[in-house]
C-alpha cells in the first residue's frame, strides 16, 4: 500500500515560506532549535526500536517527521501551559517533562506518568504545566479553552491534528477562544491524514480560515522550523492565534510501519540548511549527543523494567 | 466454506448499498482494512464522514428520515458517548414526537484487551438501552446477524447493533445448551457468550451441570419459554455480558428474569473501575474462571436456602 497524498497545492515543503529567515536567525538559536529537533527524533527512534523488539507493547503514536513545531514552539513559549494531542511525545519532552516518566508509561510501569493507565496518547506532567489527552481526538481542545479562560494572565498552547480540526466540539471551542480573546496559541499539526484518510476525502475548508473568520490571527505554513519560530514570536502579542503546520508523518498512524518515503523529509532539509549556514561541525556533535542521551535514557529505564519483572516473578 | 460474521456483514451491506440505494456512513471507512473486512471496498453509497463525532451521527439521522436507511459505523463503542444525543433524542424519539421514523442501523464495535486503552477498549451497549425507541442487540454468529438485519429492514426503528471484534471470524452458530439435571442457568451476551462457553466446559469438568442460553436481543428482552423454562428448572442463574456490571444490560436482564420467575439471578460484567493499557490493568468480559467461581457460589447458596426452607 502507498501513502495517499492529497495532491493539494499547499502540500509542498516551502509553503508560505519567507526567504532569509534561517540566515537572519542568530546561530545559537538555530543550533538550539536543531538540538531540540534531534532530541525528539532520537527519542522516537529509540521508541520505534523497542516497539519493533516488542519491549514496548502499548499503542504508540510516534511523531517522526513532525519534530519542527514542538522545537520551534518551545523556543519561545516555555512556561506556557500546554495541552497536547495524542501524538505528543515530542511536545512533552521539549516542554520539560522528564523522559523517564514518558518511557515508564510506554513500558506500562507503575512509575509511568499515568501508572500504565493511559500510555502514549495520555502522557503529561501537570508539574511542568502539561495536561493529558484522553485518547478521544480533539477532546483536548474544549478542555484547553476552558482551562485558559479560567487562567487569565497565563498563556496556553493547544495542539490538535488536521482530523481533530473537524470535530464539532473543536470548532465550537475555537469560537469561544476568539470571542473571549483568550491568550491561546493553537497549533494544527497537519500531516494531511486522519489515520489513513487524506484531508481531500474529508473536507474542502481550512481550519486557519475558520479561525480567521472568528476574528483570530492565523497562518497556514509548511513545517520549516525557522518559519514556525517566526510566527510563534509574531503572534505572542496577538493571541489568540492559530498556526496550521503542514508536515509529514513518516510512519503509520500507530506503530512503526511505513508506506514508503514521506512527501518531504523535513529533517534532511533542515540539516542541509544548517550545513549551508556553516554549522556542519556543530550539528554533527549535537546529533551524536542527542543519540547518546536518548539511548542511555531508554537503557536506564529498561534496566528498571527487568528489575521489576524479576521482582514480580 | 461457511461465511464468517464479517463476510456476512459485508455481503448484506453490499446488497443494501447497490440494490436498495442505502448508505453506509462512518469515519476512516475507506482505509485500514475496510473496518475488519466488514465494508465492501469501493462500493457505491459509502459516505466518508469527517471527524465529526457529534454531527456525523446527526447527519445519519437526517439521511434515515429521508428514507436512505443508513448504516452508521462506529469503529469503537467509546464514540457512542459522543454520538448519543442525535441518536437517542432524535432518531429513537422521532416516531413518538413527530410521527415519522428515523431508522438508522447503528453498527458499534466493541473491543477488549490488545492495549487500546482506557477509553476505546470497551463495550457500551447498555447506555442506549436506557432510552425508549431503540432496540438493542448483540449478534455473534452469521445467522444471528442476518436475522437482525431482517428485523431492521422490516421495521422502522433505529437499532443499536453491538458487535464484538471477537465475533468477526466466527462462522459457526451457537445453539443453547440444555442439560438434564442442570444446577444453574448461564445467560450470556456479546463476548460473554464465548467466555461462558468455556466456563460451561470447566463447570462440567468440576461436576456442575449448567444450561447455557445465548442472548442476541437485549432490548426488548422477551420473556418466552425458551428463556424462562431453564431457569425454572435450575432455580438460579447468572447473566454474563461484556459491559460494566453496574447499571447495565446484564443487571437489567438479571432483574427481569428474577422478577418474572422469583428465582435469584446474578449479573456478571466488568468491574466498576477504569481499565488501563497493560495486562495487569485490564478489565474485560468476565473471564471463565470468574464465571465458574460465581456459578459455584450460587449453586452452593441455593443448596443452603433449600435446607433452610425445608
Ligand atoms: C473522538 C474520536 N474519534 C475518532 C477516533 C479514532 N482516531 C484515532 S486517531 C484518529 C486520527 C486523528 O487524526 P488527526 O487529528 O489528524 O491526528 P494524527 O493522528 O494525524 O496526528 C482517529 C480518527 C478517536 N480516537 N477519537
Ligand atoms: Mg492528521
Amino acid at each position: 500500500m502507498t501513502t495517499t497524498f492529497s495532491g493539494l497545492a499547499e502540500r509542498v515543503p516551502d509553503f508560505g515560506m519567507i526567504p532569509g529567515l534561517a540566515e537572519a536567525c542568530p546561530k545559537d538559536r538555530s543550533l538550539e532549535m536543531y538540538r531540540r529537533i534531534c532530541r525528539v527524533r532520537e527519542f522516537e527512534l529509540q521508541c520505534k526500536k523497542y516497539i519493533d523488539e516488542k519491549v514496548v507493547q502499548v499503542f504508540c503514536y510516534l511523531s517522526l517527521g513532525q519534530e519542527s513545531f514542538p522545537a520551534a514552539l518551545s523556543m519561545t513559549m516555555m512556561g506556557s501551559w500546554v495541552v497536547p494531542q495524542h501524538r505528543g511525545h515530542g511536545t512533552c519532552l521539549l516542554f520539560g517533562m522528564e523522559p523517564a516518566k514518558i518511557i515508564d508509561e510506554l513500558l506500562g510501569l507503575e512509575t509511568g506518568c499515568c501508572k500504565g493507565m493511559g500510555g502514549s496518547p495520555a502522557i503529561h506532567d501537570i508539574s511542568k504545566k502539561i495536561l493529558g489527552h484522553n485518547h478521544l481526538i480533539g477532546d483536548n481542545v474544549p478542555v484547553a479553552v476552558g482551562f485558559s479562560y479560567a487562567k487569565p494572565g497565563e498563556k496556553t498552547i493547544c495542539i490538535f491534528g488536521d482530523g481533530a480540526a473537524e470535530e464539532d466540539y473543536v470548532i465550537g471551542a475555537l469560537g469561544f477562544a476568539a470571542t473571549h480573546k483568550l491568550p491561546m496559541l493553537f497549533i494544527c499539526d497537519d500531516n494531511d491524514l486522519s489515520v489513513l484518510t487524506p484531508t481531500r476525502d474529508r473536507r474542502t475548508w481550512k481550519i486557519h480560515e475558520v479561525c480567521k473568520a472568528y476574528g483570530m490571527e492565523g497562518v497556514d505554513i509548511a513545517d520549516d522550523p525557522w518559519l514556525i519560530d517566526h510566527y510563534v514570536r509574531e503572534f505572542q502579542t496577538k493571541l489568540p492565534a492559530i498556526i496550521n503546520v503542514r508536515n509529514c508523518r513518516e510512519l503509520w498512524h500507530q506503530g512503526t510501519g511505513t508506506d514508503g518515503a514521506p512527501e518531504w523529509n523535513r529533517f534532511q532539509i533542515t540539516r542541509n540548511k544548517m550545513i549551508e549556514l556553516g554549522l556542519e561541525k556543530e550539528i554533527t556533535q549535537i546529533e551524536s549527543e542527542a543519540k547518546q542521551e536518548m539511548e542511555s535514557l531508554w537503557l536506564k529505564q529498561l534496566q528498571k523494567l527487568s528489575e521489576t519483572s524479576h521482582a514480580s516473578t | 466454506m461457511a461465511k464468517t460474521v464479517a463476510e456476512t456483514i459485508r455481503d448484506l451491506t453490499r446488497e443494501h448499498l447497490e440494490k436498495n440505494n442505502g448508505l453506509l456512513m462512518g469515519q476512516c471507512i475507506t482505509a485500514v482494512g475496510w473496518i475488519q473486512n466488514t465494508v465492501p471496498p469501493h462500493c457505491v453509497n459509502l459516505v466518508e464522514l469527517p471527524m465529526n463525532d457529534n454531527s456525523g451521527p446527526g447527519m445519519a439521522v437526517g439521511a434515515a428520515i429521508a428514507g436512505r436507511r443508513p448504516i452508521l459505523v462506529f469503529r469503537f463503542q467509546s464514540f457512542l458517548w459522543m454520538a448519543a444525543s442525535p441518536l437517542v433524542n432524535h432518531a429513537a424519539k422521532a416516531k413518538a414526537i413527530f410521527g415519522y421514523p428515523a431508522p438508522v442501523f447503528i453498527r458499534a464495535i466493541a473491543t477488549e484487551g490488545g492495549s487500546s486503552g482506557p477509553v476505546h477498549t470497551n463495550c457500551y451497549h447498555s447506555i442506549y438501552m436506557h432510552m425508549p425507541g431503540m432496540p438493542v442487540c448483540a449478534p455473534m454468529t452469521p445467522k444471528e446477524y442476518e436475522q437482525v438485519w431482517d428485523y431492521y429492514m422490516k421495521h422502522d426503528d433505529p437499532i443499536l447493533v453491538s458487535e464484538h471484534r471477537r465475533c468477526y471470524l466466527n462462522s459457526e452458530e451457537m445453539p443453547d445448551i440444555i442439560m438434564d439435571g442442570a444446577e444453574i442457568t448461564l445467560y450470556a451476551a456479546s463476548a460473554g457468550r464465548l467466555n461462558a462457553l468455556e466456563a460451561h466446559k470447566m463447570l462440567l469438568e468440576q461436576g456442575v451441570k449448567a444450561n447455557l442460553i445465548h442472548l442476541v436481543w437485549l432490548k426488548p428482552f422477551e420473556m418466552n419459554a425458551r428463556v424462562m423454562e431453564p431457569l425454572r428448572q435450575t432455580r438460579c442463574a447468572l447473566v454474563i455480558d461484556s459491559t460494566y456490571e453496574i447499571v447495565s444490560a446484564c443487571e437489567h436482564l438479571a432483574y427481569t428474569l428474577m422478577i418474572n420467575t422469583g428465582f435469584p439471578v446474578q449479573a456478571l460484567g466488568q468491574f466498576d473501575r477504569t481499565q488501563g493499557l497493560v495486562p495487569r490493568l485490564e478489565n474485560g468480559t468476565p473471564v471463565p474462571e470468574r464465571i465458574v467461581a460465581t456459578a459455584k457460589e450460587m449453586v452452593g447458596m441455593k443448596k443452603l436456602w433449600g435446607k433452610k426452607s425445608a
